[in-house]
């Protein structure tokens, strides 16, 4: 049993362990999800997200989201937000693939429709969206290019070709983070990611394309407000981030963070990988500024492959995108750090809002949301494991508890070494065949750490964030088909 | 044991452990641990290119960690998988330098068979130790 004696339920689907837990904690933690769930939590969670609560500046509480697991400074599912006047940044709150996040993609096929062409569908996008170790993208750019890219994000896509206005309106920061400086990025970050635009990686990063049955629809009117209008409905969900361009800028920034954070501010911290700096110092600011310059790299990133899927049906159908409805849903990030207002003891009041493996889920009503979402609240895409499905979620008035932050995926229950001894790659790729749902791999050992087995169970999860008041279910997608690197 | 991967710490990324009688061999060992993660066969990777590589630190840890990135940044810079079969370290004004003779191919599917891409080495846990057995570190990778 790895949960604390101290940890006291406070309402349905949240926890909390008191500053008394620990030496130094400066605000309480607490943990979303059901008993089982939050019983199920690794030691590592309970170890990291209590160290979280004790950086400075922290305000409320330190968070922990039902899919939290075991990360590295963070747990990941971990929130939290700090003074901008009086706290601090952390990489190791973002995590070294920033702006990874999630996209969702409808269309207005239906299942039968793309049943007898699936395989053709599912290799064609195999074939022309590089995934894997190592893999570069089909946009050629020099570095110089690249560096635009990462100040302009998915803008410099709508310029090029790559996008359409509406991909924009439909994307977190409209798929431009204002205040990316290249010049805070270093060399090697660029010769790192100049040419990974348009590329998935490896790991749990995906592609699949699901079917949102009738009969997993729980909110009739937010899906038709979402685009989820039709029975069998098709619609296209991937998974990927900043590639070794945002990873390398994490790095460099966790050791400069690291050199002055005792000796200049006289931070002391539990865990190295909590390495952080005043917020409104010059070194913290240099993290974020570049750190925007990553997060537009992503959004890029993911923009650029959804003009890849436009062009694969396209081929596939013989029908224009427009014809096949193929239209943005929206695009989340789940890795950042943000400034955003949010009133804090009837108060409004600016913080920076880490999320380390969380989605924003911002209300309906609330500023920054696209004129198409603002009477529904924020769209949330859920990305579960490749066997079991995802969720499309919403954002709801009462998420302020959590700074208006909910889940991100189904968190892993096992290490990617167990997977491997349990699962067998080729096996399950033939398996998930016999189950409809047809994968094309990289790598074979790469699909068996990502077998269901090796996640919670999605609905459980996304249960606890209802459960809890930071989110709502309004669809349940099923996969088909499924490529990754 | 030159080095083992562990199950326990870190369930969403990539631990190891390496053990050598040497700092040089313990390097040699980390190198082919991280490397052993893209790739499933070491032996698959054919010395067709080379690099040399120096790295400056203030100490054995952090000499470590920085030679493990350069492994990472050649993987997305060049798409080279390399393994580094020959490292020396020397200390000078209370500065280590580590020299480094790596060898390795560009990243092929048809003949490598791939893991997982790593993305960073943290420093979850991160340090070197040397005790009666040798010397030992323990990684935790970002994958």
């Amino acid at each position: 049993m790895t949960v604390p004696d101290t940890l006291v339920g406070i309402s349905p689907g949240v926890w909390e362990l008191p500053r008394t837990y620990k030496h130094g904690m400066r605000v309480p933690a607490r943990l979303y999800g059901t008993r089982e769930l939050v019983h199920d939590f690794d030691a590592g969670v309970f170890e990291q997200i209590t160290n979280v609560a004790s950086l400075p500046g922290i305000v409320k509480y330190a968070l922990c989201m039902p899919d939290g697991h075991w990360g590295y400074g963070f747990p990941i599912g971990g929130v939290a937000a700090f003074d901008p006047d009086h706290g601090v940044i952390s990489p190791g709150g973002i995590g070294f693939d920033i702006n990874c996040g999630m996209r969702l993609v409808s269309t207005n096929l239906t299942y039968d429709e793309v049943k007898p062409v699936l395989e053709k569908l599912v290799d064609r996008l195999f074939e022309r969206i590089p995934a894997g170790v190592g893999s570069t993208g089909f946009v050629k750019l020099t570095p110089d290019e690249f560096l635009t890219v990462s100040r302009e994000g998915a803008r410099w896509c709508l310029k090029n070709g790559y996008a359409v206005a509406d991909d924009l309106d439909r994307t977190e920061e409209e798929g431009c983070m204002k205040g990316a400086d290249p010049a805070k990025v270093s060399q090697k970050a660029v010769q790192r990611g100049y040419n990974q635009i348009g590329t998935l990686g490896s790991g749990n990063h995906y592609l699949e394309i699901q079917v949102a049955r009738q009969e997993n629809v729980y909110d009739q009117e937010l899906a038709g407000a979402f685009g989820i209008t039709r029975p069998d409905q098709i619609v296209v969900m991937y998974h990927c981030g900043s590639r070794g361009f945002g990873h390398q800028i994490a790095t460099d920034y966790l050791h400069v963070l690291l050199s002055v954070m005792e000796r200049e501010y006289g931070i002391n911290i539990i865990d190295k990988e909590l390495a952080c700096a005043p917020f409104k110092s010059p070194e913290g600011q240099d993290y974020f500024s570049a750190m925007k310059c990553a997060v537009n790299m992503s959004f890029a990133n993911r923009q650029v492959i959804l003009h890849r899927i436009r062009e694969v049906f396209s081929e596939i159908f013989r029908r224009s995108p427009e014809d096949l409805g193929i239209r943005q849903i929206y695009d989340v990030t789940h890795n950042t750090a943000k400034l955003e207002e949010h009133s804090i003891d009837g108060r409004a009041k600016q913080l920076l809002v880490h999320r380390k493996g969380s989605t924003r889920a911002f209300g309906p009503g609330m500023g920054d949301l696209p004129e198409d979402y603002r009477k529904t609240g924020q769209p949330v895409i859920i990305g579960g494991s490749m066997e079991t499905g995802s969720y499309l979620l919403a954002g709801v008035k009462g998420g302020a508890g959590t700074f208006y932050s909910t889940a991100h995926g189904s968190g892993r229950t096992m290490s990617r070494h167990s997977a491997r001894k349990m699962y067998q790659g080729k096996s399950l790729l033939k398996d998930m065949k016999g189950r409809g749902i047809y994968v094309r791999t990289v790598s074979y050992k790469g699909l068996a750490e990502e077998a269901g087995g090796a996640y919670k169970n999605i609905d459980d999860v996304v249960k606890a964030t209802e459960l809890a008041g930071i989110s709502k279910r309004v669809a349940r997608f099923v996969p088909i088909g499924n490529i990754k690197g | 044991m030159p080095y083992r991967y562990l199950g326990d710490i870190a369930i969403a990324d990539i631990a190891f452990e390496a053990q050598a009688n040497t700092r040089e061999a313990l390097f040699v060992e980390a190198g082919n641990a991280l490397t052993n993660v893209m790739v499933e066969d070491l032996q698959s990777i054919h010395p067709v290119e080379h690099r040399n590589f120096h790295i400056k630190a203030r100490d054995l840890e952090r000499l470590l960690f920085e030679f493990l990135q350069v492994l990472i940044f050649y993987k997305d810079a060049e798409q080279l998988l390399l393994t580094v079969p020959k490292v020396s370290i020397t200390e000078k004004d209370d500065n280590l330098f580590l020299n480094a003779e790596a060898a390795g191919e560009r990243i092929n599917p048809e003949t490598h068979e791939l893991n997982a891409d790593v993305k960073a080495v943290t420093l979850h846990r991160f340090h070197v130790r040397h005790d009666p057995e040798g010397w030992k570190t323990t990684v935790v990778l970002d994958v």
